[in-house]
């Protein structure tokens, strides 16, 4: 495995627009109409242009899995994503408190906690990335956002040197 | 049936009471939602002949087949009443979320009718309607209410549509935000506040179903990668500013009250400036790939801290067309009309008449209440607009709009108030525009560039746009119904030059969405249809063809300098272009409907209202 950590959906804040159409596919996606209360990833803006898109970041040590009281949390091996155990998740909802980025939702119909799965079943990827028109969203692992990070800081740096 | 809900929701705010209107396909696929399906409901719902701002006017909502659906642009909700500003139809639209709430709430459509004894805010919750008391938000800003709304609500997901100051004075151009995008122009705010009502909260808990989820997906998908392109760039990038610069460049931005076409600072207030110095962020309405507003921000100055998303249109009017030269002094002003409830480009038109009147000895400064009103000066607009919102002084004069105020102040002012049928006009001066001149002139909604669309056959060079000729009546009859469509599906005109064949793909999404078998032909036919209902609207409230016409200053006053030089427009001229666009449009001479006309279009019942006999002479002409 050349790869270090598991990829999750990214958004950068600088590109998102507030458009809400990863609300729109992820929804449809998942329960075949648009219905943004069960979208698993959710657009927050604070007024007026403060806006990013969030959905579950494949925490390394996930607070939502350590919370749950009936063990119905668990991560995927094949993905990294948090699998719930329908049979023993109660909506009780510790898990969504745990979460710090709120990525976590209890289905306003099963009462179940719903939380992003990447859409395996999804030839072209998660619907959300594709659907986003700037690009904002995308798939990485930590590593790669790292590296990201680190050529940004030098490209900014040189920059300031010419 | 898929998309639509089937359902209309009447509330009476004098008495409370809501009611469940079912409606068919068959009667949506006639009017489609937004601009059409309002004005239907306005249609049936208010009494000819009523007050704009009584209990009979009725203020009706409608979203789209394609709100809250994947399908880009298409979450934007229309609005209409009975003007207050030109006593005819006042459809407006607006972009955002509160149109995918409204469908998700359960509803098609609102017809808002009544009077509150006191201020309230309507909370639709799904099919429970509530009335709040508005007291806390009296004499709020739009956003401010907005937020105060969501708080008091508890629930972050609740959409709000709120007037300010203006709408709640009954300020004839007063305008609703929602979300910080308007429902602008027509005065619908202040029909919202003859009501009292500050404020609609909306929250919806349902799913929206398509008839055919997979082809939507995958159709939508490709019209958002398509609204990447070339097609959009200009939205993109700079936004409608960088209208400025090409108005300029060809002699037609409006200037000090349409005195002058060209304007000495349009490089400092030009889009590219916007967007080099002072742009923050773009950002979307709710399903849109394109993202056209352009956030600036004041970094420094007095007007530190000043933000607004930026448009041409009230760019235009609160800056060149005010004598302003300064980018933070028209961010501020643009901010300030939206947090007031003000619509930009008709406060920018009223202001500059204003200017003007002050300009040439008409209005003294004491009766400007001492405010030292010239051209260019931001103070002296900044106060004008608080005034005018709260009807304080001078204020409720310019609150009438110009049509109003030059009436009543008489002495010539009339001649350079810049309307036509009382709404103020846009930003691109007809002198130099002769088949926009008509377009505007005939618009049912007043002087509307974006209901007429004509502009673009005399800007793209389709014509010369200096002079008129034959044709020019169906050309500018085609960009209207063009226009109505996407007025009524509801879909930005941002994304028109998207689409490979746009009635095809269009007709082909709306099915899909809905599950109506709808043609490209019967798509087409709904531009005529609503075009020609708007203007029943109008008939019945007594419209003549001396409406359909332009203030003095087109006609007497060339323009003075730049490359329009010496361009004015003749009576005969426009004249000539209106005979020309009745007889494209298959009405008498008189701009009447002929009976057999409205039949055609299937608005049987409005021939009864209003339908004429087709003189004799011109059934002959015709079929020659």
């Amino acid at each position: 495995m050349g790869e270090i950590g598991y990829k999750h959906i990214v958004c950068d804040p600088t590109l998102c627009t507030g458009c809400r159409l990863c609300e729109y596919a992820c929804s449809m996606v998942k329960t075949r109409s648009f219905d943004p209360n069960y979208s698993r990833i959710r657009v927050v803006r604070i007024e007026p242009y403060a806006m990013m898109a969030i959905a579950c970041r494949l925490c390394e040590d996930a607070p939502c899995i350590l919370a749950c009281p009936r063990d119905a949390l668990t991560r995927s091996e094949v993905n990294g994503t948090m699998l719930v155990n329908t049979d023993k998740c109660d909506g009780c909802g510790w898990c969504v408190e745990a979460c710090d980025f709120g990525a976590i939702i209890l289905s306003p119909e099963s009462k179940h906690a719903e939380i992003c799965d990447l859409c395996p079943d999804v030839q072209d990827g998660p619907p959300c990335v594709s659907f986003c028109p700037k690009e904002a969203l995308s798939l990485a692992t930590p590593e790669v956002l790292r590296q990201q990070v680190r050529r940004d800081v030098v490209a900014r740096l040189m920059e300031e040197l010419k | 049936m898929h998309a639509y809900t089937g359902k209309i929701l009447h509330i009476d705010v004098t008495t409370r009471k809501t009611r469940v209107e079912q409606v068919t396909p068959e009667f949506l696929k006639r009017y489609l939602g937004g601009v059409g399906l309002a004005t239907r409901l306005v249609y049936d719902n208010t009494p000819a002949g009523c007050d704009p701002l009584g209990p009979d006017n009725a203020l009706c909502f409608a979203n789209g087949a394609f709100a809250g659906t994947t399908m880009p642009v298409g979450t934007k909700h229309g609005v209409a009443a009975k003007s207050p500003l030109t006593g005819m139809i006042g459809d407006s639209l607006s972009g955002s979320q509160f149109s995918e709430m409204l469908r998700r709430a359960g509803w098609d459509g609102l017809v808002i009718k009544g009077q509150s004894p006191s201020w309230v805010v309507i909370f639709i919750d799904d099919d429970e309607v509530r009335f709040l008391d508005a007291t806390p938000y009296l004499g709020k800003g739009t956003i401010t209410t907005q937020e105060a709304i969501r708080e008091a609500i508890g629930d972050e997901n609740v959409r709000v549509s709120a007037i300010g100051p203006a709408g709640e004075n009954l300020v004839r151009y007063a305008l609703i935000d929602n979300d910080g995008r308007q429902v602008g122009r027509t005065g619908n705010g202040a029909v919202m506040g003859s009501k009292r009502i500050k404020a609609l909260a909306i929250r919806g808990s349902h799913g929206i179903t398509v008839a055919d989820p997979d082809g939507l997906m995958e159709a939508t998908l490709k019209l958002i990668k398509v609204a990447q392109g070339p097609g959009t760039l200009k939205y993109r990038v700079l936004g409608t500013p960088s209208n400025v610069l090409n108005m300029n460049a060809i002699g037609v931005l409006p200037t000090r009250n349409f005195q002058e076409t060209v304007f000495d600072h349009a490089e400092d207030v030009s889009g590219e400036r916007l967007h080099e110095q002072y742009h923050v962020k773009s950002l979307a309405c709710a399903g849109c790939p394109i993202a056209c507003e352009q956030w600036g921000a004041v970094r420094e100055g007095k007007y530190k801290g000043a933000r607004i998303g930026m448009d041409y249109e009230p760019l235009f009017a609160l800056g060149p067309n005010c004598g302003m030269g300064s980018m933070p002094v028209i961010i501020k002003l643009v901010q300030t009309c939206d947090d007031l409830g003000l619509d930009g480009m008709s406060a920018g038109v009223v202001l500059s008449w204003a200017m003007e009147c002050y300009q040439r000895g008409i209005l003294s400064k004491e009766e400007l209440d001492g405010v030292d009103l010239q051209f260019g000066n931001d103070e002296a607009a900044l106060i004008m607009l608080d005034k005018i919102a709260h009807r304080d002084g001078v204020g409720d004069l310019l609150a009438e709009g110009v049509k109003r105020a030059s009436a009543r102040v008489g002495k010539g002012s009339d001649h350079f108030a810049m309307h036509s049928k009382g709404l103020e006009m846009p930003g691109y001066d007809v002198r130099g525009l002769k088949t926009f001149a008509m377009g505007l002139a005939v618009c049912t909604r007043g002087a509307c560039h974006n209901r007429a669309l004509s502009y673009e056959i005399d800007i793209k060079g389709k014509v010369d746009r200096f002079t008129v000729g034959p044709g020019r009546g169906k050309m500018a009859m085609d960009t209207e119904n063009f226009a109505c469509i996407l007025d009524c599906l509801v879909l930005c005109k941002f994304l028109r030059n998207c689409f490979d064949d746009f009635n095809v793909d269009v007709a082909r999404i709306y099915t899909m969405a809905t599950g109506i078998d709808l043609s490209p032909e019967e798509l087409v036919a709904v531009g005529e249809r609503v075009c020609n209902l708007k203007k029943a609207f109008n008939i019945r409230e007594g419209w003549t063809r001396a409406d359909d016409w332009l203030p003095p200053r087109v006609f007497e006053d060339p323009i003075p300098s730049g490359p329009g030089k010496g361009a004015h427009l003749t009576p005969d001229e426009l004249n000539y272009e209106i005979d020309d666009y009745y007889r494209a449009r298959g009405w008498t001479p008189e701009g009447l409907i002929p009976r057999q006309k409205l039949i055609e279009l299937d608005l049987a019942d409005i021939a009864e209202d209003i339908g004429v006999e087709m003189p004799i002479a011109n059934v002959a002409a015709g079929e020659g």
